[in-house]
């Protein structure tokens, strides 16, 4: 079977892999469709030129601008003092990286004793929920505060007084009662049919969680876990308040020695550089993980 | 006389006020089929869960192998490791693809190794025309294709009692047959079972006894002809006829 239109014209307009050509209906229909999204296009880039530009335009010619680009613009001064702000970042990241690892761990732990319906636990299953509504209802900076000023005050024997280790203490704390919350969130959108049919095929309880129950909860909550991993990384520059050195504390330092505040703008353009991929990838994630489940509509 | 595989013994079982099942008594020996039939809510549903240990029940006794599984101190993932129940709705595992849904209690359940159950897998399969299908995740099958791959899951452990809850009533007509085929097929193996089910014609073919439940009583009993053809109680009769009338006899 040979196809009539490649030897006809060469190429084949379009390539569906068999002797189909599209009718004219067809073809009119593509090409209504084509030069309608090409006019979309345009009618976008037009107006973001517009907006954008105008807005742009409005700031610089403003009274303030030249102040204000002193202030918070002076790059030759920024790239002076971005390396000491790269610096500081290494400790949010290394304290990100330590903290979620600690939260991934203590937040499914406390998600599976709150979901848990054995009668030896219900001890663990009260205290859980008390700590879960307590460390979600007070600022993280408070808490930060507590255990980085208050745990020293206590002058126990063996206890540290390292801020760096207490700093991602109170992270810690604060982020597993966030992230406890989604997984629980998780493992109750999963029908209690899915594991009816585990444990009548003889899997016990354990099982039926390992293998059935969390995997399918995790692809539900991984979306919202991602964009607890970008709140955390930001929130990592509260601890500079202990006097940590980090990003923001850099930054902190270097804008008090010269009244300037564009270190500060460095930092932001620091943390935005690994916020904002992380945000796009989450959106793309829950994007698929919508498409999946819409697929799997029924049963 | 053998003992039978299953023996339930004044089964009574409520939800709160509503006694959903009362005064119940069978027995299945072993390679037969026992069906049940009855209008919607009658508790056929209530009484294979109840069989499977997924309720508990409120009087009586149920026996599978000699062993009463109700006792307080039987082992419910032991028992259900000898029982396989197939659902109305398939509550086929969605993350997992045809392949390791069949494979996964073999595995961990049994203690099987991995090659071997996934040979016996593609095995049972083959048998009910289901091969190209193994890689493929459950979204990707129709019903019918999904409700055979729920039985060949619950066979895959070698039950001694299979449990069917109206495999075929979330199906179109069409699927219907090849999911009600696989059934036969089994019945031919030996597989002993206990069935609820709308389908007349298919109880007639598989059946070796037939009840009829009513409010949760079984109201009559005995071979399908006995049955389905010549029922005594007014309440067969009319029922019967209004399932006649739906054309589904
Ligand atoms: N978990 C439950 N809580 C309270 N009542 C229930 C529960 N499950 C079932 N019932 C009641 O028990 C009765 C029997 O239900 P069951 O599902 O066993 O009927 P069925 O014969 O399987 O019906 P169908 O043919 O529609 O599947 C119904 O009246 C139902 O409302
Ligand atoms: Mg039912």
């Amino acid at each position: 079977m040979g196809r009539p239109s490649e030897s006809d014209s060469g190429k084949t307009p379009y390539d569906f892999g068999g002797t189909w050509i599209p009718s004219p209906l067809e073809i009119n229909r593509r090409a209504a469709r084509k030069s309608r999204n090409r006019r979309n296009a345009l009618i976008a880039i037009s107006s973001s030129v517009v907006v954008i530009g105008g807005l742009i335009l409005i700031a610089v010619t403003s009274p303030g601008w030249k102040s204000l680009s002193d202030t918070f613009f002076a790059w030759a001064y920024g790239v002076e003092v971005l390396p000491k702000i790269i610096l500081g970042f290494g400790t949010n990241v290394a304290l990100t990286l330590i903290a979620s690892s600690c939260v991934a761990t203590l937040g499914l732990s406390i998600a599976l004793i709150r979901t848990s319906r054995s009668p030896a636990l219900a001890p663990f299953r009260i205290l859980a929920t008390l700590y879960v509504d307590v460390f979600r209802g007070i600022p993280m900076l408070l808490v930060i505060l507590l255990v980085g000023f208050g745990i020293p005050a206590l002058r126990i024997q063996g206890l540290t007084n390292n801020v760096l280790i207490l700093g991602t203490l109170a992270v810690v704390i604060t982020y597993t009662a966030y992230v406890a919350e989604v997984i629980r969130s998780g493992i109750l959108t999963i029908h209690p049919s899915q594991r009816a049919a585990a444990r009548s095929l003889g899997l016990s309880h354990f099982q039926s969680l390992r293998y059935v129950v969390l995997p399918q909860a995790f692809r539900r909550v991984t979306p919202p876990l991602l964009n607890d991993l970008v709140a955390l990384i930001k929130d990592t520059g509260l601890v500079s308040i202990l006097g940590v050195t980090d990003a923001v504390r850099a930054a902190q330092i270097a804008s008090s020695r010269s009244f300037n505040y564009t270190p500060y703008v460095m930092a932001a353009i620091v943390f935005l550089l690994v916020t904002i991929p992380l945000t796009r990838f989450t959106d793309r994630t829950l994007r698929r993980s919508i498409e999946r489940q819409n697929a799997t509509g029924v049963a | 006389m053998t003992q039978p595989v299953l023996e339930v013994k004044q089964l009574r079982k409520s939800y709160g006020s509503e006694v959903v099942l009362e005064d119940i008594s069978f027995s299945v020996p072993v390679h037969t089929a026992t069906v049940f039939i009855g209008s919607s809510g009658s508790g056929k549903s209530t009484l294979l869960r109840c069989i499977n240990l997924l309720d508990q029940i409120d009087d009586g006794s149920i026996e599978l192998d000699g062993e009463d599984i109700t006792a307080v101190d039987a082992d419910v993932d032991k028992v259900r490791r000898k029982l396989g129940i197939v659902f109305q709705s398939f509550n086929l595992f969605p993350h997992m693809k045809v392949i390791d849904n069949i494979t996964l209690a073999p595995m961990k359940v049994q203690g099987i190794s991995k090659e071997v159950a996934r040979e016996s897998a593609y095995k049972l399969l083959d048998r009910f025309g289901l091969h190209d299908k193994a890689e493929d995740y459950p979204d990707r099958l129709s019903g019918g294709q999904q409700q055979r791959v729920a039985i060949i899951r619950s066979i895959a452990v070698a039950p001694r009692l299979l449990l069917l809850d109206e495999i075929t009533s979330a199906l179109d007509p069409v699927l219907v047959n090849e999911v009600l085929s696989t059934v036969r097929d089994l019945k031919i193996e030996g597989m002993t079972m206990v069935l609820a089910t709308h389908e007349m014609g298919f109880a007639k073919q598989v059946a070796d006894e037939v009840c009829f439940l009513h409010h949760g009583k079984i109201l009559e009993w005995g071979t399908p002809e006995q049955i389905l053809e010549s029922p005594k109680q007014p309440e067969t009769k009319e029922f019967l006829q209004r399932v006649h009338e739906a054309g589904r006899l």
